[in-house]
């Protein structure tokens, strides 16, 4: 019972950072009609928002003070970081929290960034072939994920959850089940945060009139042309509103994986997957398929499946994948009509 | 067997033999007439050759070509420890295993087409390249790669002359193949040559036809009582079957197969050299994939300082940031020019280099626009 309850766990962060990304791919698939390969790159963009905040965070005065002496008997070197030189207290407490805190960071520039590649690129896109779409946008994604290299090295980055997060939670004693169940904080933190922007994202979409109006273009563009609504404008904003989703699941996803440059391509493959499971088009399908994914995926990794079908733990989405799309055409959850074919 | 070429064809086929084979003489003057560059250049060539036949005719994206490379690599490695270091078994062995291989994964990818294909076929290799690296291990060895040693088996080569000192080199009976010498450029070349000249084979006979017509509309061929599905089926697996051949290339070549050459980013590789060059078009791929080799040559080799060198004319306030700059494009950053160009290309010249000379050629040829092609490959097709 505590293994089954720990591997949904496990697999619901995961999951999480799937549906995230998935479900801004959706959001640009359906509204726009274009299959975005760029778009772990935008994941990967977000995390490394979290990485320049907390550079920037961490910029130090040092004072050399001669007063003080090391170990070696040389000056001491006293480095503060300029955030707690200024704001005291508080600089420190922004510092522990840099990955949270960095969302302030990351929301204007994904969303800068979102706007810029479709009013820059994707829309000359929209009547080519898809084919051509996955090109371009894989051909963007390749551009993007080297500049970050070029700034940014080669190697993982690790990040640091705030202390407060740090440790394992003892999920067990919630439910009666004592110690054994532990869990890191930060990934039930992550959990919570993915979900509370799927909620964010379907809130925004049902019950703003804005909202309405996206969703009736996606449903049929031209009649919302007819009525006089500019629905390229709100698309692209659309478009800005997938590129930060994309760039949060990325900022908060640091603490739990160190970014690096390539990470967006490997999480684009499995968010493209969980896209066709879930159902072209449908985001309730993208989500859906995003946990369950991650879910079985953590099933997978168990030492008892994997005893049993060895290597099931590496192939499963990809399994799955094909079972789906060869006994569901539509996916999931996916609507009659879209990209059948 | 020779019939059914039309005389430009074999002009074509003739002049492309000519240029492969002296391109030793041909790529001097830009630096890159060394065996090691130039065969892989006709390794990759070969590749795209094959991924074109399918993208390039029937316009299904596959994603996951690169597993057949492994395949291909795998089964030639295997082949020269178990059996014998000559090339011809590791490359029949290649080619028979990458062709089941090839039939498996289309039979049941081209149940569905568009994007779904795609996905299809890059679950698979992203199946067959985790399973490499983790459950396959005494197949493939991991992540260290599958390499040759020693003690060998090696059956055939030791009931002829039982084991010399060292490891063996890769031959063509008495043709040392591996190490990076002209025998192995000729070897891949020649390879090169008979799968170019299969493939304008397959564009001008009646199952290209088809192929492109599939292309253009299915539902269409459908209506009219084709069958699609074993054409697209052929044409998979023949391309399947290029792509292993150029994979026990390179491990004869290179006696070494890693589980790497199947990731995707590999697969993607071959649809940027096949764009690059011109899609559907017979030399583009090869002109995409020499393109491509040569300059992920030249660009990696640069360096900060042969930048400074090249512009040291320049005074320093220019220089700095120019170099700055630049130095963003090369070396490490070769990735990054390629990313670019590839987009430029997407953008603006979807035909790819081809395309490009085509506009070139059509410019100074006012008088008769569309008459003649840069290829015969772009030529329109007569209706049936």
């Amino acid at each position: 019972m505590d293994a089954i309850l720990l591997q949904i766990l496990n697999g619901l962060d995961k999951g999480g950072a799937y549906a995230l990304i998935a479900l801004g791919l959706t959001l640009v698939f359906g509204t726009l009609g274009v299959v975005n390969f760029a778009h772990g790159a935008l994941f990967m963009l977000g995390a490394f928002c979290a990485v320049t905040f907390n550079k920037l965070l961490n910029l130090e005065s040092v004072v050399i003070d001669p007063e003080q002496t090391t170990a070696w008997g040389s000056p001491l070197e006293v480095r503060t970081p300029y955030v707690e030189a200024w704001l005291g207290d508080f600089g420190a407490v922004l510092n522990d929290y840099s990955v949270p805190a960095s969302i302030v960071l990351a929301i204007p520039v994904m969303l800068l960034v979102g706007i810029a590649m479709e009013r820059g690129l994707i829309r000359y896109f929209y009547k080519r072939p898809h084919a051509d779409q996955i090109l371009v946008t894989f051909g963007l994604a390749i551009v993007i994920q080297e500049i970050i290299k070029h700034f940014f090295g080669a190697n993982p980055i690790p990040q640091p959850a705030p202390d407060a997060f740090a440790g394992t939670a003892y999920v067990g004693e919630i439910f009666g089940l004592g110690q054994t169940l532990a869990y890191p904080w930060w990934r039930i933190v992550y959990l919570l945060f993915s979900l509370a922007v799927i909620g964010a994202v379907f809130a925004f979409l049902q019950f703003t009139t804005y909202g309405m109006v996206v969703r009736a273009g996606m449903h049929d563009r031209q009649t919302v042309g007819f009525l006089g609504i500019d629905i390229q404008r709100r698309f692209t904003v659309v478009f800005g509103l997938a590129a930060v989703v994309a760039g949060l699941a990325g900022v908060m996803y640091t603490p739990i994986l160190p970014p690096d440059y390539h990470m967006g391509m490997e999480f684009l493959v499995l968010s493209f997957v969980v896209v066709v499971v879930g159902g072209m088009g449908s985001l309730g399908g993208a989500v859906a398929a995003g946990f369950l994914l991650g879910i079985l995926q953590s099933f997978a990794s168990m030492n008892e499946v994997k005893a049993i079908i060895p290597g099931i733990d590496q192939i499963i989405i990809y399994l799955v994948a094909v079972v789906i799309l060869l006994t569901l055409p539509r996916g999931l959850l996916g609507r009659r009509g879209v990209m059948e074919d | 067997m020779f019939a059914g070429l039309s005389r430009n064809d074999w002009f074509l086929f003739l002049a492309f033999t000519a240029v492969i084979l002296l391109m030793p003489i041909i790529l001097q003057p830009i630096g890159a007439a060394y065996p090691a560059l130039m065969q892989k250049m006709c390794i990759f060539g070969l590749f795209a050759i094959g991924f074109n036949i399918l993208f390039g005719l029937t316009g299904y994206l596959s994603f996951g070509h690169a597993a057949f490379v492994g395949v291909g690599s795998y089964a030639a490695v295997w082949s020269f420890k178990l059996l014998t270091m000559n090339i011809v078994p590791a490359l029949m062995l290649a080619v028979f295993f990458t062709a089941i291989f090839a039939l498996v994964i289309g039979y049941v990818s081209l149940r569905r087409s568009g994007i779904y294909f795609s996905i299809l076929t890059l679950a698979f290799a992203q199946m067959s390249y985790n399973l490499a690296y983790s459950v396959l291990t005494p197949l493939t060895n991991g992540e260290t790669g599958l390499q040759l040693s020693l003690n060998d088996p090696r059956v055939i080569d030791r009931l002829f002359d039982g084991a010399g000192p060292g490891l063996p080199r890769v031959n063509f009976f008495d043709l040392y193949i591996s190490g990076g010498g002209y025998a192995g450029f000729y070897t891949c070349a020649l390879a090169l040559i008979a799968g170019f000249f299969i493939s304008i084979r397959i564009f001008r006979s009646p199952f290209g036809m088809m192929l492109r017509a599939i292309k253009s509309n299915q539902n269409r061929m459908r209506y009219t009582g084709f069958n699609t599905r074993p054409y697209l089926l052929a044409a998979f697996v023949i391309s399947g079957v290029y792509a292993g051949l150029a994979g026990g290339l390179m491990a004869a070549t290179d006696p070494l197969a890693g589980a790497e050459r199947m990731q995707w980013t590999a697969s993607g590789e071959v649809v940027l050299m096949t764009i690059l060059g011109g899609v559907g078009t017979l030399v583009g791929p090869v002109i995409g994939a020499a393109v491509i080799k040569y300059f992920e040559n030249i660009f990696s080799s640069f360096g900060d300082a042969t930048l400074h060198d090249v512009f040291g004319f320049l005074p320093d306030a220019i220089e700095d940031p120019l170099v700055a700059f630049l130095s963003l494009f090369v070396g490490d950053g070769w990735h990054l020019t390629l990313g670019v160009v590839f987009m430029l290309i997407v953008i603006f010249l979807p035909g790819g280099i081809m395309e490009g000379l085509r506009r070139i050629w059509n410019l100074f040829n006012r008088r008769r626009p569309g008459d003649r092609e840069a290829t015969p490959a772009a030529q329109p097709q007569p209706a049936e």
